[in-house]
């Protein structure tokens, strides 16, 4: 590892693509402390060389899902990624999946309007407040500790091809926390796979992989959801029992 | 002629934490057309990380619950500084509030009979926060996003900056401001305008506040012409990290000690029992800051100078489950299991009370057309604020917010910014920007005016230490102004820094003069000089903008009416 003296040497992408026709890589070097992650190396070099370098971030605790990047080639947080378990040199760049602003910064935004696309909470009729069971609540909340990061989006191959109209994991993952929801009355699988290119998805699981939350995106939400889709699309009575019997009662619909 | 676009809409938000989401939703329901700017990315605002819970009197674990006790607890614990007719309307409002955010789709943690389950938090008499694990802030911002997401009056401007609010003959007009992804200024235009820009810990070197929180709204507002109240009521939460160096300050939610965490020194003595032999752990936050204080500073530290907090005892499956943010932050940034080993902790900059002084009932300032609501707003906390009741509050108001702006907006005229006040706000935001000659570099005041507030402005205050943080702050404003960055202004960082230095640095001002100002101890506010409550000063510290200048003034609190006396307990 590159840490002479407790100084380590560490590579920030370069470029601002209304300037720059080609990106760069530039080298800093950094003094190390005790415990230190890779956003704090970014920063001692804005706030010590260099203070154009563009970087996002906000809570600096994995809180937020800001400072997703590609640290030496994985997709990870800045802010959760520690320096002393990275071997070599240190190269940052930015996600590949998203268009580039400048440096370190991407453009997320097309995921809100993913968002936006996608049929919102919708209660059952219930009597209020409702009574709903601590087991039913657990699926949905796994897919709820989503910071947002899109790091998941950033490794998924379907999405990096740019040519099929898939959403990504984060948003079926989003779907799958409004489908088991106790209290929620739609069933997105369809649209997941109808309108939302869920097909494509060959379940390499790389996804969940990657994401800082730990959250089985593939095993608990994608499959599922497919699995629903392909009951629902053969057996329309059967997932009107499942409707009924099934569906909302917390457990795994196979 | 600089280059620059307009927006017009009836209601300009600043913020989209809690408070400004919740604005928006509110307005835009009412009809209002809303745009929402936020500094960071929208669903990543300081909210998120709120870890605890919302406190709101349900009565789903402890039946005896009320909103008559919820108020009393506000208003004993703000130590008798706090609005009263703000905490009876929190207290009144924050249930229907929980359960509308449950009809959004929040899913909170249950209790045996399906109902919402509530914690046990500091200085709450009964078990009043409603939680989702230790992520209750994610999961009440993802709620609030989506819904705007899926309403079509309400468009998000995210990554973009408000440099100053407009107002005219006492009335708003707009603000003006810049995106950051293309640098570009944008003009808002607006019959109204709401901050809801959340609190300044960034004034501090060591806070569990997010990059954002410097203050800008309150800082906006004051320019502006509002008068700002409380500013010397700063929480230290008793418990952050305090290693690795990287994350010292961070957070270690109240819930530990909620869920049964207790506090040791270095010696293995429970010390709570003695600073507070009936609430122990569980005191209101200024009590147990003061104490781990105060052991630390008697040599009861331990090796990184802090406490331990032990939680070890209620075992490894009880912690994931009900700590899975603490278990995975201990793992992952200092290498420690906390289900096995015991926490480092010592008291970081959390909360600000004071804030833009508002109307209780419709959270208007002095100024026509402008709102605040959530932690840039003062007066409801007092000198003290109790876990929970932030996210309460910006639920509360951030409602009230919405619909008293877009109440007013029915009525109002929009107002037309001139075109020279444009250009000279532009011209005064692009000064910073300089690629001739190197000026001073912005990193390097705000690290010296974070020091200065740490030392000076601390946990436990004196005159001397206050003048001598005054003097550094005159000092820094005069070396401020020759701050210059390089490159251009499209997401650059360095650029920003310069902004937010120039608020923060006339926030410390107010901070420190009102500290100066309160010659007594007061809930968050310690003075080593005057130790002591006083009679006298119950009232409120204002600070007034006259042509520019931070003018104090003090102003009786509002006196509680007889049926909420009765009710205040002893
Ligand atoms: C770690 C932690 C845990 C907490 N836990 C709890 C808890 O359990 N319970 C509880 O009640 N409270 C808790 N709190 C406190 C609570 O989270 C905050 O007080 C509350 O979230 C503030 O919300 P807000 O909407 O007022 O502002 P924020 O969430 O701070 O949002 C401010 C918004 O303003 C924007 N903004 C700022 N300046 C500008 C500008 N110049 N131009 C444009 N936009 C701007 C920001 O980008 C952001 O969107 C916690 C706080 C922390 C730090
Ligand atoms: S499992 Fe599906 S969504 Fe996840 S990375 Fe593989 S293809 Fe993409
Ligand atoms: S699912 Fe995981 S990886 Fe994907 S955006 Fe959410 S937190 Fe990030
Ligand atoms: S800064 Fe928030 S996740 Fe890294």
């Amino acid at each position: 590892m590159l840490m002479e003296k407790n100084r380590i040497k560490i590579r920030i992408y370069r470029k601002d693509p209304e300037k720059d026709a080609k990106g760069y890589f530039q080298e800093f070097d950094v003094p190390v402390e005790e415990g230190m992650v890779v956003l704090d190396a970014v920063n001692y070099v804005t706030e010590h060389y260099d203070q154009t370098i563009a970087v996002r971030w906000n809570c600096k605790a994995a809180r937020c899902g800001s400072c997703a990047a590609e640290i030496n080639g994985m997709p990870k947080l800045m802010c959760k990624t520690r320096i002393d378990q990275l071997g070599g040199v240190v190269s940052i760049e930015p996600m590949h999946a998203f268009p580039l602003v400048k440096d370190l910064v991407t453009d997320v935004n097309e995921n809100y309007e993913t968002e936006r696309a996608m049929p919102e909470f919708t209660p059952k009729e219930e009597k209020e407040p409702w009574i709903i069971d601590e087991m039913d609540v657990l699926r949905s909340q796994e897919f709820r500790k989503c910071i947002e990061c899109f790091l998941c989006q950033d490794v998924c191959h379907v999405i990096r091809d740019h040519t099929t109209k898939y959403i990504g994991p984060r948003h079926v993952a989003k779907a799958a926390s409004l489908d088991m929801h106790p209290a929620d009355s739609l069933d997105r699988s369809k649209i997941l796979t109808e309108e939302k290119g869920l097909g494509y998805c060959n379940v390499t699981k790389c996804c969940q992989e990657v994401c800082p939350e730990h959250i089985k995106i593939t095993d608990n939400a994608i499959i599922p959801e497919k699995e629903r889709a392909a009951d629902g699309f053969y057996d329309p009575i059967m997932m009107l029992i499942g409707k009924i019997k099934k569906r909302k009662n917390g457990k795994n619909v196979e | 002629m600089n280059e620059y676009k307009e927006l017009d809409s009836d209601i300009l938000i600043i913020g989209s934490g809690g408070a400004g989401l919740r604005a928006a939703i509110e307005a835009g329901a009412n009809g209002a057309s809303v745009v929402v700017v936020s500094k960071s990315l929208l669903g990543k605002a300081h909210t998120v990380m709120a870890e605890g819970g919302i406190a709101a009197s349900l009565g789903d674990v402890d039946s005896k619950d009320s909103w008559e006790v919820h108020f009393s607890d506000t208003i004993i614990e703000g130590v008798f500084l706090g609005n009263w007719r703000m905490a009876e309307i929190l207290a009144k409002e924050a249930p229907e509030r929980v359960y509308e955010l449950e009809r959004y789709g929040a899913l909170f943690d249950r209790t045996p009979e399906g109902k919402i389950m509530q914690r046990a938090f500091g200085a709450h008499t009964y078990r009043r926060l409603c939680h989702v694990g230790d992520k209750t802030g994610l999961e009440l911002i993802r709620t609030l996003e989506d819904r705007i997401l899926h309403m079509n009056n309400i468009s998000v401007m995210d990554e973009t900056l408000i440099t100053k609010i407009v107002s005219k003959d006492n009335k708003v007009i707009g603000a003006i401001g810049f995106e950051m992804k293309t640098g570009k200024f944008v003009v808002f235009n607006t019959k109204s305008v709401i901050i809801a820009t959340g609190g300044l810990g960034r004034i501090y070197k060591i806070t569990s506040n997010s990059w954002e929180s410097t203050g800008d709204g309150i800082a906006l507002a004051f320019k502006a012409g509002a008068k700002l109240v409380d500013m010397e009521m700063i929480q230290f939460h008793p418990t952050g990290m305090v290693w690795p160096p990287g994350v010292k300050g961070l957070l270690v939610t109240e819930g530990v000690r909620g869920e049964g965490g207790i506090l040791l020194n270095s010696k293995g003595e429970r010390f709570m029992l003695r600073y507070s032999p009936k609430k122990k752990e569980l005191d209101a936050r200024d009590v147990v800051a003061r104490a781990i204080y105060n052991e630390i500073k008697n040599g009861n530290g331990t090796e990184h100078g802090g406490v331990y907090l032990d939680i070890t005892h209620k075992g490894a499956a009880f912690i994931k489950k009900k700590l899975p943010a603490m278990y995975e932050q201990f793992k992952e940034f200092a290498g420690i299991d906390i289900t096995k080993e015991k926490m480092e902790v010592a008291p970081t900059v959390h909360y600000f009370m004071g804030g833009i002084l508002v109307d209780a009932e419709t959270c208007k300032t002095n100024i026509e057309g402008l709102y605040a609501a959530g932690e840039t707003a003062g007066g409801l906390h007092g000198a003290n604020r109790l876990g929970g009741n932030s996210l309460a509050d910006i639920l509360v108001f951030g409602r009230r917010a919405g619909l008293y702006a877009s109440e007013y907006i029915k009525n109002a005229k929009a107002g037309k910014m001139g075109v020279r006040e444009i250009e000279a706000e532009i011209d005064n935001v692009k000064k910073y920007i300089d690629n001739k000659n190197k000026g001073v570099n912005p990193y390097e005041m705000t690290d010296k005016l974070r020091n200065a507030m740490e030392e000076y402005v601390g946990i436990i205050r004196n005159e001397k230490d206050l003048k001598t943080a005054l003097d550094i702050v005159y000092k820094l404003k005069k070396e401020s102004a020759k701050c210059k960055v390089s490159g251009d202004m499209k997401f650059n960082k360095g650029f920003i820094e310069c902004i937010e230095l120039n608020n923060m640095l006339l926030l410390a001002e107010c901070m420190i003069k009102s500290a100066l100002e309160r010659k007594e101890s007061r809930g968050a506010h310690t003075r080593s000089d005057y130790p002591e409550k006083s009679s006298d000063w119950e009232v409120n510290i204002i600070c007034n903008n006259v042509n520019g200048d931070i003018i104090l003034e003090s102003a009786a609190i509002p006196e509680i009416p007889e049926r909420l006396k009765k009710i205040l307990k002893q």
